[in-house]
């Protein structure tokens, strides 16, 4: 069931989506490599390489917090599928 | 080319032996029913399902493509295409895949189109759908069988020069295609789609590996990744960054200004050459060609990019995938580890491709200038680290095509087997043991047409730029799947109008593209895909709107009240 407190994480984590999803759009690093990172990897790919880490930390939350609840008791199948 | 050289050959028998291997290993855990055919009893744990997953999603296109894209548009190509991946795929997984597989578990749907007939009540939208899907899957699958082939080919030139003299002692294509859809087959065949997550979780290991291997052997003969780096600094900055960078533009632009002069030397000596007599004027003049412009990724396509990673929602084959999971938990780590493994296996090829664009050794080009951009990696690999390491990329490239081949032929296997032949011929009428049977030959046959088409298609190209295009259209039918999970309101024919306009607009924009003739095809800025998404979600909610709403007792199935 779900409470005030695991509503509101949920909505973070969801704020949180579409954070990630708005800092992909870098238009800071469009126009340049520098720095490179440890002396080889230009600025903007690090940077996204740092967003799929960021995407696998936010899932990883949003499975801790916005689990739907109506999936994990799922009951025996009634029909054979074919409509 | 390599003279009578076997090492490649051998390691690729090896590995495709090893496959056949696992398939009839898969066979033996075959329960004989279709539901384990299909489905796998509904037992796939996470591991499992994170390699199904992961390497049903990434095709040939993560190690070629990724090398070969960031090679001619440079490593801004991991934003537009693999970072946008992580984080839409695993969105997808979450709010489509999970609710897709509690409907299935509660409702025994075996494929999307049970889903949507059942969802909205129509059989009309099953009809809609099925031509729609399969035929958005079979240039998919063409693009995998003809990479096989024209890969098998090309790497094994010089190998049986006795055998096969008009392909340079390459494996033919007609010989290598047929292989791999052979050895796809067996284990499709044998195992079901058990035997493909088994084959998907061993492929997907075997190139995550290879990938890493490749770059620190390219890397150390390159003289370190911060030399190699520093050779595309020097050379072609623009290829680090998203916008063409002022040294680029400006070696360019001279260039450019140095050409009239250039070509005029070039039409004059040609001339001379021409009007010498035959037998004394030896070759012609090396052609010239114009400065190749460099060019940077505009925001908007880049932002509207995010669109085609939705065609996961969408993939019939992954949908099938989904159901296979043992529970709702299963998913858990597929969600959370896609877009990780995405980055491990993109940014070393696209750190490669950057490099190809500049690599000297002794002062000279590794990869020669305006190089087909899909050779590159194969190119690098054989010239810089030898045929053994060859011969495991190759693996690997082919376990990247095979590891979404399989699971495509599984899935129409399984959609002209529960869509249309126990559909609408019968399914009372026959056994367990006979559906089996029948997706088995329904398997046999997409195989062999598959295997027909790619062959009469070999050389031609076009196929290839219909990729981008399939992934579009199964993009812009994302809406109907968020419609039919998420709103109540969305109606039957809300849902035939957001199909029928996903297809003309559709349609209509591939030939606007010259059907696909055009590669970096934009409208209004945009990727075709993002008006496609829009119109096709406006179609479901208005229609939706305009007409009855669904009998709520109906739409208890699908939304069970809490509690």
């Amino acid at each position: 069931m779900s409470t005030p407190s695991s509503k509101k994480a949920s909505t973070l984590v969801w704020a949180g989506v579409v954070l990630v999803i708005i800092i992909h759009q870098d238009f800071w690093f469009w126009d340049t490599y520098e720095p490179l990172i440890f002396g080889f990897v230009p600025v903007a790919l690090a940077y996204h390489a740092c967003i799929s880490v960021c995407a696998g930390i936010i899932w990883a939350l949003a499975n801790k917090y916005c689990w739907p609840d109506d999936v994990d008791d799922i009951p025996e199948i009634t029909e054979s599928g074919d409509h | 080319m390599q003279e009578n050289n076997y090492t490649v050959l051998i390691i690729i028998a090896v590995y495709l032996g090893l496959l056949l291997l696992l398939g009839l290993f898969s066979s033996k855990l075959f329960k004989g029913t279709s539901k384990d055919y299909f489905l796998a009893s509904r037992g796939i744990g996470p591991f499992l399902l994170l390699m199904s997953l992961f390497g049903t999603t990434m095709t040939a296109f993560a190690l070629v493509g990724s090398t070969g894209e960031s090679y001619s548009a440079g490593v801004g190509v991991y934003g537009k295409l693999a970072s946008s991946s992580g984080i839409i795929h695993s969105l997808c997984f979450f709010v489509v895949g999970i609710k897709i597989w509690s409907m299935g578990a509660r409702h025994g749907y075996m494929t999307q189109i049970q889903f949507f007939r059942d969802r909205f009540q129509s059989d009309t939208l099953g009809l809609l759908l099925f031509p729609i899907l399969v035929g958005l899957v079979i240039p998919y699958l063409l693009v995998g069988v003809l990479g096989a082939g024209t890969t098998l080919l090309n790497v094994t030139k010089g190998s049986l020069p006795g055998m096969f003299p008009d392909t340079a002692g390459g494996v033919p294509f007609w010989l290598g295609s047929g292989v791999i859809c052979v050895v796809v087959l067996v284990y499709v065949f044998f195992g079901g789609v058990r035997g493909t997550a088994w084959a998907n979780a061993f492929q997907t290991i075997v190139f995550i590996i290879l990938g890493f291997v490749t770059f620190f052997m390219i890397a150390n003969k390159l003289g370190g990744p911060v030399n190699a780096t520093r050779m595309v600094v020097e050379s072609h900055p623009t290829k680090l960054q998203r916008s063409v960078h002022p040294d680029d533009q400006k070696r360019y632009d001279e260039a450019m200004a140095a050409f009239p002069a250039k070509e005029a030397a070039y039409e004059a000596k040609l001339a001379e050459w021409e009007a010498a007599p035959a037998e004394t004027r030896g070759d012609a003049p090396k052609e010239i060609k114009a400065p190749s412009k460099p060019h940077g990724i505009s925001q908007l396509a880049f932002l509207t990019y995010f669109f085609i990673p939705l065609s996961v929602g969408m993939f019939p084959h992954l949908f099938q995938h989904w159901l296979t999971a043992k529970n709702a938990q299963s998913f858990k780590l597929a969600v959370v580890a896609h877009p990780l493994l995405i980055m491990l296996v993109w940014v070393p090829c696209v750190l490669i491709g950057a490099w190809a664009t500049s690599a000297t050794i002794d002062g000279k080009l590794v990869v020669p200038p305006g190089f087909n951009p899909n050779a590159v990696l194969a190119f690098m690999v054989n010239k810089l680290t030898g045929d053994v390491l060859g011969g495991f990329l190759t693996a690997g490239i082919l376990a990247a095509i095979m590891s979404s081949l399989d699971s495509q032929f599984l899935c129409l296997g399984s959609i002209f087997t529960n869509d249309i032949y126990l559909h609408y011929f019968g399914k009372k009428e026959i056994s367990d043991k006979q559906k089996v049977m029948i997706g088995r030959i329904f398997v046999i046959v997409i195989v062999l047409v598959t295997y027909l088409l790619a062959v009469a298609m070999q050389g031609t190209r076009g196929v290839f730029t219909l990729g981008v295009w399939c992934f579009s259209g199964f993009a812009s039918l994302f809406p109907l799947v968020v419609g039919a999970l998420y709103w109540k309101r969305a109606t039957r024919e809300g849902a035939i109008a957001s199909v029928v306009t996903m297809a003309i607009s559709w349609v209509w924009l591939f030939a606007n593209s010259g059907f696909g003739a055009q590669r970096e095809y934009l409208f209004l800025g945009m990727m075709p895909v993002a008006t496609m998404t829009i119109l096709s979600a406006v179609a479901l909610v208005v229609v939706s709107l305009m007409t009855k709403a669904p009998d709520e007792a109906h739409l208890q199935k699908f939304f069970p009240k809490k509690g």
